[in-house]
This record gives C-alpha cells, structure tokens and sequence, in this order.
C-alpha cells in the first residue's frame, strides 16, 4: 500500500467529510428558506467529494466507504480543526466556508493536473462546484461586513474566533513532499498567496481588518483536534456502530 | 421618519429549461437584490438540473388582469370558434402540426 497516498486522500477527504457534517446541521435551522437549501446544497457537493476520496482510500486498503468514513476513531481523523468548529451564527458558518472556499478553490485547479487518475477526476468536478460555493460565501461576507452595525459585529466575533485555524490549510510534512515530487499532491506553498489575495479582496469590501495575530493553531493534520471533533463522530458514527455494515 | 422593512421584497422567478424553448415561471423567493435572487433561485429551483438560464423580476413589477372581470376579459372568445384554426383540411403527409 502506499501510506503517503493513504494519508493524503484522507486529509483531504476528512476536510470534505468534516464539513459536510456541519454543514448538514443547518438542515431545517437556516435564516431563510432560500439559504436553508443554498447551505444543504454545499452540504451535499462536499460530501460527494468525501465519498469519492473514502473510496478511494478504501481501494487503498481493501475495506468499504463506510468503514473508512464512520468507523475510525477520533486520532485517524486527518481534517483541518477550522471544519469542525461549530456552526455558531450565520456568520460564524459563512466566513469558515469562505476560508474554506478560498483555499480549496485555487487547490482544486492545482490538482487537476495531478498523475493521479482519480484525484485529477475528483478536482476538475469540484472546481465547478467549489467556484460557486466561494462566490456565495464571498457574498455574504461582503454583506454582513458591509450591512449592519450587528451584522458587522457578529463577522468581527467570528473573526476572531476563526483566524487561528485558517494557518493550517499550508501545512505540508514529509508525506506532501514525497507527493508533490511525484506529481500526484498540490504544492500548499503555492495556494498560499492566492488565498492571501482573495482574503484580502473580500476583506476590503467587507470593512474587515485581516488581524494582526498571526499565531496559528494546528494539529488536525495529525489527528489532534479540538474538543469539537468527538462530538460530531458520536452523532455521526452512530448508525455504524449500532448497526454495523448496515446500508439503505 | 421612515419604518425599516425586516422582510425582504418578494421576486418571480422564470427558467429556461433549455435552448429554444421560453423562461417559464416556476415560482418566488424572498431575496434583498437581483444579484442574491438569481443565486436563491439556482440554489431553490434548479437542483435538479432544470434550468440552463434564470430570469427574476421584483413581484410589485408584475402587472395583473383583475380576477373579478374574468367575464368581459375572457369570456367573449369563448363562442368565437372560428379564430381556431380548425376547419382546414390538413393534408396526408404534413405529419404533426
């Protein structure tokens, strides 16, 4: 088996995963109809993703989808710790999906020319799907950061819960290296100005200041999560557990 | 001094299923722009492919016959059969027309 590709399709995958989960939560709870569904919708491209990557990481291991996707435990989870960090308001949502957007666009066009069949496949779907997702979330966030003076304050709250987390999209160790050598990974290094600039973009229009604090939390690419992280494998894992194998 | 509106305006929304054939209406949404109308309405009516193109409109543009005068609007062509093109002789071969 090839470890380092293993543990790649996996950390994109449980990033994947990860948020599609959150993002379901918002299913009957969204501020309007109309968003209730845009969300769900993001919910649903993303966990397409998930399934693709768990798949493919099954075939690397010779076990089924659901296994890989609901029965680790919470240190085999690989995702970024930004994903798992709870919905809060409508604000808190939309500026974790916009850092996630604005990185995973720019990251998808790059793997689109990876050698690998199914990661080449897998990018030039998503690049279609993530070019919306990121033009909703840049959206909204112009619109809470421009709107009202609660709107505003409510962004700015998010902000400085999220900043922290945003540092370990640019994470790279020896199994990216290898990888990116190969012609199978994307270079992080070079997402990492393309992100600056559309953060900064956005930011702009939103009246956001990009914090000073540049001190960055990390782990996730480890398996070391937040508090967050075992919560939303108990509700997530669940059927598997009690069911095992079970499908519909 | 002027009342804020907490709801936003109300927009029809029409799909063109695909070339060739007209926008049809196919229902409203809430939305505070154009811009955020068209993105609601891809996220709410086009799901499942449906739709190659989007149009809306603010409802207060849309202009209606009053229900109540149904009768002198509508009923006058009723016993006009002869605007129907139906007393022509249709040719074999012509196929559907």
């Amino acid at each position: 088996m090839n470890k380092e590709l293993y543990e790649y399709v996996l950390r994109m995958g449980d990033d994947s995963l990860i948020l599609g989960q959150r993002l379901g939560e918002w299913c009957g709870h969204g501020p309007i109809l109309e968003e209730d569904i845009a969300l769900t919708n993001i919910a649903l491209d993303v966990l397409g993703q998930a399934r693709i990557l768990m798949d493919y990481a099954g075939k690397l291991t010779n076990k089924k989808e659901d296994e890989v996707a609901f029965l680790r435990e919470e240190r085999d989870y690989k995702n970024v710790l930004l994903v798992e960090q709870p919905n809060g308001d409508f604000a808190q949502t939309i500026l974790r999906q916009f850092f996630f957007d604005a990185f995973r666009l720019p990251f998808f066009k790059e793997l689109q020319n990876s050698k690998d069949e199914t990661l080449s496949g897998l990018a030039l779907k998503a690049v279609k799907e993530t070019t919306y997702h990121l033009q909703h979330s840049s959206n909204w966030v112009i619109r809470l950061g421009d709107g009202t003076d609660e709107s505003h304050q409510r962004l700015e709250t998010a902000l400085e819960d999220l900043w922290m987390f945003t540092g370990e999209f640019f994470y790279a160790d020896e199994v990216d290296t290898k990888l990116v050598n190969e012609g199978i990974a994307v270079d992080v290094n070079k997402i990492k100005p393309i992100w600056d600039a559309k953060v900064s973009e956005v930011f702009a229009q939103a009246k956001l200041q990009i914090p000073e604090n540049d001190w960055m939390q990390k782990g996730g690419r480890q398996g070391r999560h937040t508090e967050h992280l075992g919560f939303i494998l108990s509700e997530m894992q669940y059927m598997q557990r009690a069911y095992p194998g079970c499908e519909w | 001094m002027s009342e804020i509106k907490k709801e936003w305006p109300l927009w029809e929304v029409f799909i063109r299923s695909k070339q060739g054939l007209s926008h049809k209406h196919v229902g409203s949404l809430r939305a505070a722009d154009a811009k955020m109308a068209i993105e609601n309405a891809r996220d709410v009516y086009t799901r499942r492919s449906e739709g190659i193109s989007i149009w809306v409109t603010e409802s207060v543009n849309v202009h209606a016959s009053n229900p109540t005068e149904q009768g002198p609007m509508f009923e006058p062509s009723d016993d006009k059969v002869y605007r129907h093109p139906t007393f022509y002789e249709v040719p074999e071969g012509v196929g559907h027309m």
